[in-house]
């Protein structure tokens, strides 16, 4: 800014004021504007996210006039258990579909037609047949899943205007769906297989529970093992260490192991608990060990803050009263800090619920059908099944994946309102 | 073993009480009751455990070396591996599987060896738990007498717990360096880490058959590192400025009641899993862009690089922000108001006084989203490709260090193959340069920290 002759100082500065708000006014709008683009984008994630999710809560079934013929269910007649277990099922699902199209009779187009219902189907019945035996040799109205195809069409997520060799259903197929949608006989229901089962290869059968109890199982082992050590450590390290060189590199490694990538705690799994220890491949307890390693500094840190916050005036009053130093921290310090240390034990079981990248690492990304029942048996978690859906091929496993997403946000959602309350509920000024 | 230490538990309690009541004077007696329970507790149950965990580890070598010792002599000969297929063979018929033969009778024998001497060693192992057990429980019983210092033996029995569990860390630093270092030297054993760190091009498939084509198998990690360095770039462009300029923003111009609202959906964005975002970047933004990329006649790989770097990003735009904030209100108001003063505008106090004031954390808090963005796996495993191009186009798909790890370690592998231990070759490195930007990044911002307190 360079003064002409003539002109004071005061000129000078008014010369420039007018440029110098509008910077002002710029600077602070890209400043709004980055927050904005932030926050934007977190709206823009929660709503694809939902709007591609909810049609997953719904699953598409059709009405179909099963007879349970005696003579496929149970060609004995006596009623045994195994017979009525091993009985061909699907067969009687496809005997009404075929009843209702007798016009179709050729070998590939019944064939095409069999296609539109799920593997479901005849497991279904059998439930309903094991249920009440009864219903042999009646004939019955039963809504029964069908395939995945149909259910994307009916759902309008593919559309039926596609040229014929880009559509998974034909045109015969199409034919067919859109008869039974004009009797009233195709039905969005309640998709109860989604939270009841586990993994599967037909979309319209798979579900999240397996992998859910997979990470329950996971998250007891990261509990279990890593709540008492970091506690330990915190407590020896702001009430007992002394500084020295010994302490310092704890601390240093605790800063560091906070941010190693989660990948390398995956390769230390691998070599060291699975190649070293022969501990089992896919196993909880195992994702559970190398988690439990990760999420120990998380703990550890918020638990030293919450140690730190208890006032030195109750130590003091402890130990002028003849307490011992560990009468005086187990007594009084620790359920003081107790509150802060459960609040960081939560958030740092959040970030282990959502990591996935070392379960990959220990050979956890697994079709699992089976739910696990012990820490030891196969199993996945939900993070790396929502990785293996995002994977598959098939239209319908997009909602699923989307549902998934939701339902393992609703979950870290639950675990951070609570940490939050109970740091609400229990903090206090001194 | 937990039964008894409790019973050791209530039985040095209850002498002790009987100590203080003979005494007439329960202040005669030096430790509370529960201390002396304690202390009889701990060796009870200490020592039998310390036996019990000895054993569990000589236990499979004491089998092995017995079983092989009564193996008839053409079978003991063989050679180290054929002898271990033998011992699996043994062992799984043992557990009930299948062995990968037909069992002679001989191998029978040694089954039958095995299970005799497996049940022997438990039932003499619980015996000596028992024992040991039982010893110790009586021998502190003995001790506990009115003047007896139980309380300080047993504080001294839980700091050695507390300092035990404080190794932890350390243990783990050492054991993630130790299982990586030891797989990577095997890996540079078989190739060169000049060529491992300078080559040009990234072909992990080793052949099985040596006359197979292609079976080469190339380890330059060059394509790799650029890779990486490729995405980590883009996502610093996005959450550099993003993130700093809300950092300013909430730091510096919002009222209270938008700082609190906004602060935490922001730190939202890091609570999201990665593997979340690496599903968005997959199937929301790569095919956005691609349709962009093609609107503009440009050619968009709808696994290209651009699409993983933005929305990694975005995930660590929270990092970046929420550590710059806590630099930025970290920096004196005085500086503010002396600025203020001398009639600067907001933005020119904080371009040109609280900027270069807070700049040396701002640094850290940059180096540690770098750490991150470079480790990060799960997004670019979803969004970004698999082949190792070495290419500056951020419109193409490239592949990253993460990537590669997880795809050479995912699903069955042999142990000893170029290929898989090239993927622990490729963990030590980013475990190096996450460490050295850590380190690095934690002392700028310890240093700034103690500038102004």
């Amino acid at each position: 800014m360079s003064s002409k002759p003539g002109e004071s100082v005061k000129d000078v500065v008014a010369r420039g004021i007018s440029r110098r708000y509008r910077n002002e006014r710029i600077f602070r709008a890209l400043g709004l504007g980055a927050l904005c683009i932030g926050l934007g984008f977190l709206a823009f994630f929660f709503y694809t996210l939902i709007a591609n999710s909810y049609t997953a809560l719904r699953q598409t079934r059709v009405l179909l006039d099963i007879n349970f013929d005696a003579a496929v269910i149970d060609p004995a007649g006596n009623r045994a258990p195994d017979d009525l277990a091993t009985a061909d099922y699907q067969r009687l699902a496809r005997d009404a579909l075929n009843a209702m199209f007798p016009d179709i009779t050729a070998r590939a187009e019944r064939r095409e037609l069999n296609a539109l219902l799920s593997s479901g189907a005849g497991l279904e019945l059998r439930s309903l047949v094991i249920g009440t035996p009864t219903l042999i040799g009646t004939k019955e109205p039963v809504w029964l899943l069908v395939d995945d195809d149909v259910d994307v069409v009916v759902k309008g997520h593919m559309s039926r205007d596609l040229p014929e060799n880009q559509r998974r259903l034909n045109d015969r197929q199409l034919r067919v769906v859109m008869a039974l949608e004009q009797q009233g006989r195709i039905e969005q229901r309640f998709n109860r297989y989604f939270f009841t089962n586990g993994d599967s290869r037909d979309p319209e059968l798979a579900g999240i529970w397996s992998a859910t109890v997979g990470s329950f199982f996971m998250l007891l082992v990261t509990l279990a093992l890593s709540f008492p050590v970091a506690v330990a450590t915190a407590i020896y390290l702001e009430e007992f260490a002394s500084r020295n060189r010994w302490t310092d590199l704890i601390e240093v490694n605790i800063n560091n192991l906070a941010a190693v990538p989660s990948i390398v705690f995956g390769l230390l799994g691998l070599a060291l608990f699975i190649n070293l220890f022969g501990l089992p491949r896919s196993a909880p307890l195992v994702g559970g060990l190398v988690l439990s390693l990760m999420t120990l500094p998380v703990i550890i840190i918020a638990s030293r803050a919450a140690l730190t916050a208890v006032p030195p005036s109750i130590r003091e009053a402890a130990l002028g009263l003849g307490a011992s130093k560990m009468q005086m921290v187990m007594h009084h310090v620790l359920p003081l800090a107790m509150p802060g240390m459960l609040t960081g034990t939560i958030i740092g079981m959040a970030r282990a619920l959502g990591e996935s990248a070392p379960l990959l690492m220990i050979g956890m990304v697994a079709f699992i059908v089976d739910i696990p029942k012990s820490p030891l048996s196969p199993s996945t978690a939900l993070p790396v099944q929502v990785y293996l859906w995002a994977d598959s091929p098939e239209r319908a496993f997009v909602e699923r994946t989307s549902a998934a997403i939701v339902v393992l946000l609703v979950f870290l959602l639950v675990m951070n309102a609570t940490a939050i309350l109970l740091r609400k509920h229990f903090e206090r000024r001194y | 073993m937990l039964a008894l230490a409790l019973v050791a538990y209530y039985v040095g309690r209850q002498r002790a009480v009987s100590v203080a009541l003979a005494a007439g004077n329960a202040r005669t007696v030096h430790s509370l009751p529960g201390y002396h329970g304690g202390y009889v507790a701990l060796w009870c149950a200490l020592p039998a455990l310390a036996v019990f965990v000895l054993w569990q580890v000589i236990e499979p070598t004491w089998l092995r070396t017995s079983v092989i010792a009564a193996l008839p002599e053409n079978l003991r000969t063989l050679p180290g591996a054929e002898l271990g297929l033998v011992y699996n063979d043994i062992r799984n018929l043992v557990v009930g599987n299948i062995s990968s033969s037909e069992p002679g009778a001989d191998i029978m024998a040694a089954v039958q060896r095995y299970r005799a001497l497996r049940d022997l060693s438990h039932s003499l192992v619980s015996a000596a738990v028992l024992v040991i057990g039982v010893a110790g429980l009586v021998w502190a019983y003995r001790r506990v007498r009115a003047d007896f210092r139980a309380r300080n033996r047993v504080e001294r029995a839980i700091e050695y717990l507390l300092v035990a569990a404080s190794s932890a860390a350390i243990l783990t630093t050492v054991g993630i360096f130790l299982s990586v270092l030891l797989e990577a030297l095997r890996f540079f054993g078989q190739v060169s880490p000049l060529d491992f760190l300078f080559g040009l091009s990234w072909s992990p498939q080793t052949a099985i058959r040596a006359d197979q084509v292609g079976s080469s198998g190339a380890f330059g990690a060059v394509p790799l590192f650029t890779g990486t360095l490729l995405i980590s770039g883009i996502a610093m462009l996005v959450a550099v400025p993003v993130g700093l300029m809300s950092a300013i923003f909430l730091a510096e111009y919002a009222n209270r009641r938008v700082r609190a609202w906004a602060k935490p959906m922001l730190e939202i964005l890091a609570g999201i899993p990665t593997v979340v975002y690496g599903y968005f970047a997959a199937l929301t933004v790569g095919p956005i862009l691609r349709d962009a990329g093609s609107a503009m006649g440009l050619s968009v790989a709808s696994e290209s690089a651009l699409g993983a770097g933005l929305v990694m990003g975005i995930m660590i735009i929270p990092f970046v922000s929420s550590l710059s904030d806590d630099v930025i209100t970290a920096v004196p108001q005085a500086l503010r108001d002396g600025s203020a003063g001398l009639g600067a505008t907001r933005s020119e106090t904080i371009r040109l006084v609280v900027f270069p004031a807070a700049l040396p954390g701002i640094v850290g808090a940059i180096l540690l989203a770098v750490s991150r963005a470079i480790g990060e796996t799960m997004i670019v495993v979803m969004a970004a490709g698999l082949s190792a191009n070495l290419t500056a186009n951020p419109f193409e798909a490239v592949t990253t260090v993460t990537v590669q790890i997880v795809t050479l370690l995912v699903g069955d592998q042999e142990f000893d193959s170029a290929k898989t231990l090239a993927a622990f070759a490729l963990g030590l490195v980013l475990f190096l340069v996450t460490l050295v930007l850590n380190f690095v990044a934690l002392q700028v911002v310890r240093r700034y920290r103690e500038q102004y307190e």
